[in-house]
């Protein structure tokens, strides 16, 4: 619960922490009540009351601005703090764009009666309202104020039991708070007396400042009605939480503050701001077609009827937002916010056209929001909902038959992110939500939770704004100003000293994999990014090899090279020494990469072909475990000894028959490893090279529970395969490099009636709500999987917040929040048209592949399709009124059996002969750990022509021309023997040269002759001093800068092997084992309209 | 009025059938700490795992006990619930029932409201047999 400091926490509190301490030490991360905490800070006294020195920095503050609660404010030199979000500024300036689905545009007073008693009608008994494979998870019997308002220890951000007994070894690297401090205050201290600041929000509304008087009391007035209005219930549960609450954030009147807005620490990002906007405002220019007439013949009426019923739909919506500055003009403007929107309304009838897919890049959906409110939302790219209208009640969610879910990138690496540095955080006192832009403040004093409704107390030190330096202006402040703000975490959120960055390297060094000769280019990376690798003064480092064996290397400063400590005893592991394996980086530098330099050497004339990778597996579990890190597995076969030993399973005569392949783990040796390194904050990346068949799908879970990642390099060679071996090199490069969270939990939570049903990811589930994740990485996504528990009837705007706390590579605790604000709508149609394709699909491949996995994957196949059917049937019966034949979709899900064909000829789900085992449950492993824009582009790949590329609207970002060929339909008529193509799957980039390709092209762009001279493998394009070859390359620079890995370019030709690939996605196209895109659409309007 | 071997059963399973409810409740407070947020799966999983295996080889003992005392009725009403039993074991995930209840898998709303269902389930079951039992114990005894 709350701040450390509660001196009395409830007798019932301090019971369970009784009950939590004294049951099993090692999984001591359970949620953490108070009393707990307090004493563990009363025990580390030296530890806490270091605090106040540790910001020596923020002292002249004081003098400063002495009436105002002794702030101090440090502003970047860079281009202003405001977290920039591109799509939403497209917004404004494109309302007709992207067809916010705009309820309001129902014909009311026409349609809803009568769609009413038809809904039922839509479902006779006899058409089976749950069909035998059904997605709409049934509405659960969740006691909904358990698994939202936890009565007491929802502590949220407190990881970690008090490990007294750890405590002591992080004093011989000097103490650590110290450090921490002078990193921050290093860090902060060039941008100490920062000139005036500037506007800290562009995108702010402009508006009187809110201290002027009139707008206040304006949106007081409302304030307290709706407040009467709000359901009785939940506001005595919030006042029973206070007894149990109250004395948190005591002495808020003597703590400084200050706000640094420094990037959020990951110098990898890349520039994707500049490139978004254009790109963004380009869509507006031909993102859709002007449209025929005919199919508005259903929009007039509505728009006729539509105006006065929006007024009385939101008839709060504006008031509960004062602090977005209401001005004069503010009725009008969330007026015009409901203009017609005639291409998100309309009905597309799927078999008629046949070109559906926009000629640029997808961009979710916006939620249909008060513009000001929608400004502030969060990004899509990092939290999106499948339905961005949020039905009222879970029956006319599962009569809309579509998933309702959220889609996290939580971690992504963000240009601008703003960072607040405050000793209090203001949380809502009962659901510890953070204070986010959709609050709303009942007065200067009050604001009211948006999750779960209760009035909290604006602390002292919130009133005082350090950008503007205007006292009484909380609204004002950046944490209600951005959607998406870090935290940096004061010693509260901390139940041991942060930990220091520990990287831990297993190698396989059997025969096999010597044979690989992977050693060589990991070792190589390994030593180029040494000084790269994240991390402080602290970093530690240590490697372990293995084959029948377990080999360890003594990095001892003062040894003139790394010694090595063999273990032969593989039953019976243990540690041969308890220090020098785990070295600091910085001091042992030279003994590690001498090692490195020396490691591919050693085994070479190795003729150990079993691998003990259990074994080595403990032993690293065993080395990490008091500290807590990343362990970096490298194995290139199944293992054959000791514990955890697996059988070949896969046989290849039988990859046909979807039903006797093994997906689920044959051993749960790897799962419960798993378990005990989350308990400890040990996360497991497993590299697999491997030529055979090595039972991916038990070895993934020592990543899959310990929230690792899974990386898979099918038929590893270092000569025979030069491919694989540039991928892992470019990809270590960037797991290297890339920014790393350690002993990292995650909380989501949503407005009261709103529950969480499933998650989907790399991570071990440890409450309702609650994710934890040893590791944090800025390449994963996650999904979840929402249900409506109680009605929503009495509110209009739901909102979803997700906080990650975790420990920086620098040794800070930092809080990540992103808070996601959506509309909550009455009727299907409302549904339907606020529903995020992209993201459905995203969720419906997250829930196949766990369908697959306890099911069986025809099952899974099935599902994917009748989720199709059922969302359709569901459209069809309840929103049409006139039974047209073809096959009729809303706009919004034009695309959605489209995506769907996808998924199912995607790796995972696809059926036939040429998916291994392995390939398939590692392209598993993608869906559930991809966030959802990779995941797209693997499902459903852009195709660009670009022998033509010409700069008729191009991008110009900083001096450079990017043409913008348009987006192709996968199919093979796009295709023609005198062009060149290039797919671009997110990972990898096929370029597919036609056999009639034209010599212009080939000589200007490929510097080669003719067509028979392009090389078998190609993987790089030359840099010609030609227009031709400067577009090429721009263009897919620009692809490539937009993610942060980097996809290698395949250049195929007629005889290539990666033909087949670049084929294989052509998924409008039929193949031996699946529909074509038309076949499909038959099929589903043969089930619709059955 | 004689002490019959039946007889012997049904005290016998009066008793046990006292061990089972309270592991059924036992089984009832851990899934709703769990779902209210108090406990850490895995510290939770781990004594229930403790509990499923007595659980189990108490119920196949009463069965064994009434098929010897050729109590055909109340084997028939013990039977469904060894089936259940049997099917569960084996249908745990690979390494035996350990993992009956998986910490892993736990959290998920559908599986979570289903071992809670579960145990209100059993709960309800012992707590009629132990009625019956007794009813049994006491008929068994006067009649014969």
């Amino acid at each position: 619960m709350s701040q450390p400091g509660t001196p009395g926490a409830p007798a019932g509190l301090q019971a369970h922490n009784g009950a939590a301490s004294a049951s099993g030490a090692p999984y001591s991360n359970g949620p953490v009540p108070s009393a707990m905490m307090s004493s563990h800070i009363a025990v580390n006294q030296g530890y806490n009351s270091q605090l106040p020195g540790s910001y020596p920095h923020l002292l002249p503050a004081k003098t400063l601005n002495p009436a105002s609660g002794q702030s101090s404010y440090h502003a970047s030199q860079g281009s202003g703090q405001a977290f920039h979000r591109p799509p939403v500024a497209s917004h404004p300036v494109g309302p007709s764009l992207h067809s916010g689905p705009v309820p309001q545009m129902l014909p009311p007073a026409s349609q809803s009666p009568a769609a009413g008693p038809r809904l039922p009608g839509g479902f006779p008994p006899g058409s089976s309202p749950l069909p035998p494979v059904n997605w709409q998870h049934s509405p659960p019997s969740l006691a909904p104020q358990a698994s939202h308002c936890p009565p007491a220890p929802s502590q949220p951000t407190v990881l970690g039991n008090t490990h007294l007994s750890a405590h002591h070894q992080y004093v011989p690297s000097g103490d650590p708070s110290l450090q921490n401090s002078c990193a921050t205050s290093g860090s902060a201290l060039p941008l100490r007396n920062p000139p005036l600041p500037t506007t800290f929000q562009p995108g702010a509304p402009p508006g009187p400042p809110p201290a002027g008087g009139p707008p206040l009391v304006r949106a007081l007035a409302p304030q307290k009605a709706s407040l009467r209005a709000a359901p009785q219930p939940s506001f005595n549960a919030a006042v029973n939480q206070e007894g149990i609450t109250s004395n948190t954030n005591n002495g808020s009147m003597m703590v400084h503050s200050s706000y640094d807005a420094i990037e959020g620490g990951g110098f990898l990002a890349t520039p994707q701001l500049a490139t978004k906007n254009p790109q963004m405002s380009q869509g507006v220019g031909y993102a859709y077609p002007s449209l025929p007439p005919g199919y508005q013949n259903t929009t007039p009426p509505s728009s006729a009827t539509g105006m006065p019923s929006s007024s009385l739909n939101y008839p709060s919506g504006p008031q509960a937002f004062p602090q977005t500055s209401l001005g004069a003009n503010h009725l009008t403007a969330s007026m015009s916010g409901l203009s017609l929107h005639p291409e998100g309304l309309r009905v597309v009838n799927l078999l008629q056209e046949r070109k559906i897919l926009p000629a640029t890049p997808l961009q979710p959906p916006a939620p249909n929001l008060h513009e000001d409110i929608q400004k502030l939302n969060c990004n899509p790219e990092l939290f999106r909902c499948t339905l961005t209208s949020i039905p009222q009640t879970q029956a006319l969610l599962n009569k809309a038959k579509l998933p309702l879910g959220l889609l996290l990138h939580p971690f992504k690496d963000l240009v601008q992110l703003p960072v607040v540095t405050s000793s209090t955080i203001v949380r809502c006192r009962s659901c510890r939500t953070y204070i986010n832009p959709f609050v709303s403040f009942l007065d200067q004093r009050r604001w009211k939770c948006n999750l779960c409704y209760r009035v909290n107390d604006v602390p002292e030190e919130f009133m005082y704004n350090p950008l503007t330096r205007v006292y009484g202006e909380p609204h004002r402040r950046p944490e209600v100003q951005n959607a998406t703000i870090e935290f940096m975490a004061p010693s509260e959120y901390m139940l041991r000293p942060p930990q220091p960055p520990v990287y831990l390297f297993v190698f396989d060094v059997s025969h096999n994999a010597v044979e690989t000769g992977y050693l060589n280019s990991v070792c190589q990376s390994l030593l180029d990014n040494l000084d790269l690798l994240p991390g402080n003064t602290r970093t530690k480092i240590g490697f372990i090899t293995f084959d029948s064996t377990i080999h360890f290397y003594s990095l001892q400063e003062g040894l003139s090279q790394p010694q090595m400590l063999i273990i032969s005893d593989i039953d019976d592991i243990f540690i041969p020494m308890p220090e020098n394996l785990l070295v600091n980086l910085n001091e042992s530098k030279e003994l590690v990469q001498s090692l490195l330099k020396t490691l591919p050497q050693m085994f070479t004339k190795s003729l150990e072909t079993q691998s003990a990778l259990g074994p080595a597996l403990q032993a690293a579990f065993k080395l990490m475990s008091p500290t807590g890190g990343r362990m970096s597995v490298f194995q290139t076969q199944l293992p054959t000894l000791g514990v955890g030993a697996l059988k070949p399973r896969e046989e290849p005569n039988q990859r046909t028959s979807a039903k006797e392949i093994h997906l689920t783990p044959s051993t749960d040796f790897y799962k419960k490893l798993a378990l005990d390194c989350s308990g400890q904050q040990v996360a497991v990346d497993l590299f697999l090279l491997s030529g055979q068949y090595s039972d991916l799908a038990s070895l993934g879970c020592i990543s899959r529970y310990s929230a690792g990642s899974v990386y898979y390099y099918p038929s590893y060679h270092h000569q025979h395969n030069p491919v694989q071996v540039q991928k892992l090199q470019k990809e270590l490069q960037r797991y290297l490099t890339r920014k790393i969270g350690f002993e990292a939990v995650m909380r989501i939570r949503c407005t009261k009636g709103l529950s969480i049903h499933t998650f989907h990811g790399n991570f071990f589930v440890r409450s309702t709500d609650l994710l934890s994740l040893p590791n944090v990485n800025p390449d994963a996504g996650y999904a979840v999987q929402m249900s409506v528990g109680e009605s929503l009837t009495d509110t209009q705007l739901v909102s979803f917040q997700s906080a990650l706390l975790y420990t920086s590579s620098k040794g800070e605790r930092r809080i990540r929040v992103h808070t996601l604000c959506l509309p909550v709508v009455s009727t299907l149609n409302e549904v339907f048209l606020g529903a995020d394709v992209q993201a459905i699909s995203g969720l419906l491949a997250n829930m196949a592949v766990d369908r697959s996995i306890t099911a069986s994957l025809s099952d899974a196949r099935d599902a994917l399709v009748n989720a199709v059917i059922d969302s359709l049937s569901a459209y069809r019966s309840s929103v049409l009124s006139n039974q047209q034949p073809g096959l009729m979709v809303p706009f919004s899900l034009r695309l959605f059996p489209l995506f769907v064909l996808a998924l199912l000829k995607q790796k995972s789900f696809q059926t036939g002969t040429n998916a291994r085992l392995d390939e398939r449950i590692f392209a598993m492993c993608q869906v559930k750990n991809q966030p959802l824009v990779y995941l797209m582009l693997t499902t459903h790949p852009s195709l660009y022509r670009v022998d033509n590329l010409s700069d008729e609207g191009a991008l110009n970002i900083n001096d450079r021309t990017i043409p913008q060929p348009p987006v192709l339909q996968l199919s093979v008529e796009n295709l023609s023997r005198d062009g060149a193509f290039l797919m671009d799957a997110g990972s990898v980039l096929m370029l597919w040269i036609g056999k009639n390709c034209a010599q212009n092209f080939l000589t200007q762009v490929l510097g080669v002759q003719n067509y028979a001279s392009i090389p078998q493998t190609m993987t790089e394009l030359p840099d010609l001093d030609t227009p031709e070859s400067a577009r090429t390359i721009a263009f897919i620079s620009w692809l490539r800068e937009q993610r942060p890995f980097f996809p290698i370019l395949y250049i195929i030709r007629d005889e290539s092997p990666m033909k087949a690939n670049f084929l294989q996605n052509m998924v409008e196209d039929r193949t031996e084992s699946a529909l074509s895109y038309y076949e499909f659409l038959l099929h589903i309007q043969q089930q619709v309209n059955k | 009025m004689a002490f019959t071997f039946a007889a012997f059963c049904y005290m016998l399973a009066l008793v046990l059938c006292a061990a089972l409810i309270f592991f059924a409740i036992w089984h009832i407070i851990a899934f709703d700490e769990l779902r209210t947020d108090f406990k850490n799966p895995i510290d939770q999983c781990n004594p229930v795992h403790a509990l499923v295996l007595p659980e189990y080889s108490i119920h196949s003992l009463f069965c064994v006990m009434f098929l010897c005392a050729q109590e055909w009725l109340t084997l028939g009403l013990n039977v469904p619930l060894l089936f259940y039993h049997f099917w569960r074991y084996f249908h745990c995930p690979a390494d035996g029932p350990e993992l009956a209840y998986d910490p892993l898998v736990v959290m998920n709303a559908d599986t979570l409201s289903y071992c809670q269902k579960e145990a209100w389930c059993k709960l309800a079951f012992y707590l009629l047999s132990f009625f019956y039992y007794l009813y049994c114990m006491i008929s068994a005894l006067v009649s014969s």
